[in-house]
């Protein structure tokens, strides 16, 4: 009998060690989000119909992000994107995105699967990441409409500032380094948990 | 530690980066027609100058984009960053 697979995140097995370390800095997966690879010319023809389908024009800043509602555009290159979206609407945004990009020369990926995000929050989480990432990420350098594919810990992640409020970041990384990222955050985050003052 | 400065993200440690050898070596138009020491020479042989080299870099743990970079050999400093395909820039 075949059974509906429930699909498992690449960070399950470390979902009570990565609670249980919070203190001054809290660490949890972000899981199942949609991601989109979009590769187009932005300034070719198929760019309003983009702008329609996203409800935001693609950021053409370098390491910039745009909002609208639940989604958010990171940039990655001259001429690539990645659609980030609530878990699940992967097939509605690539969907659209393959409708809008016609009749231009261009591709979009389903990538949900390539990368899961740890999201890093609290008043350390930035000292927790400056040990492994050689990126200013103070927040006037760094501030929330910002991202940045860079290194963390020799693995290549893309890292997203979430708020403006407190330190808090998304770093998304390829499922395959997954386990081997949050191993090294939960290590570099244990003098600021819990039993750090005793 | 060199400092990078991709032309899209900025400067960047230099581990982020990969090194593509020299800039503007052009493919043979008539590689058949080549022998096999000039054929050698396209292949191998590249310019080794002391003071500005043209260069290939990729910032492949970044944006993933190949440009173009003179860079002093003697003082490591990257005198100018400029697009594949660009004539290599005057250097005053």
């Amino acid at each position: 009998m075949a059974e509906a697979a429930t699909p498992v995140s690449p960070l399950a097995h470390l979902a009570r060690r990565l609670a249980t370390a919070a203190g001054a800095v809290r660490l949890r997966e972000v899981t199942f989000l949609a991601q989109v690879n979009l590769r187009v010319d932005a300034d070719g023809p198929a760019a309003p119909n983009i702008t329609r389908a996203l409800g935001a024009a693609l950021p053409v800043a370098p390491n910039t992000v745009a909002r609208h509602r639940d989604t958010s555009v990171l940039w990655l290159g001259p001429d690539e994107w990645l659609v980030v979206g609530p878990p699940g609407s992967q097939g509605r945004l690539s969907g659209e995105l393959r409708v809008a990009l016609v009749p231009e020369a261009g591709s979009v990926v389903d990538v949900s699967a390539h990368r899961t995000v740890v999201e890093i929050a609290g008043p350390a989480a930035r000292a927790v990441l400056a040990k492994g990432c050689p990126l200013d990420l103070h927040q006037q350098r760094f501030p929330v409409g910002r991202c940045a594919q860079t290194m963390l810990a020799r693995a290549q992640v893309v890292l997203v500032p979430r708020t403006a409020e407190e330190p808090a970041y998304w770093v998304f990384v390829r499922a395959s380094f997954a386990d081997y990222l949050a191993e090294w955050l939960l290590d570099a985050a244990i003098e600021y948990g819990p039993g750090a003052a005793r | 530690m060199l400092s990078v400065p991709c032309p899209w993200c900025g400067p960047r440690d230099e581990t982020e980066f990969s090194y593509g050898g020299q800039a503007h070596v052009a493919h043979p138009a008539e590689p058949d027609a080549l022998s096999d020491h000039e054929w050698s020479d396209y292949l191998f042989v590249r310019d080794n100058p002391r003071g500005p080299f043209a260069e290939r870099w990729c910032h492949s743990a970044g944006c993933r984009r190949w440009f173009n970079a003179v860079r002093d050999t003697v003082t490591h400093s990257f005198l100018a960053v400029y697009r594949i395909g660009d004539p290599v820039p005057e250097i005053s």
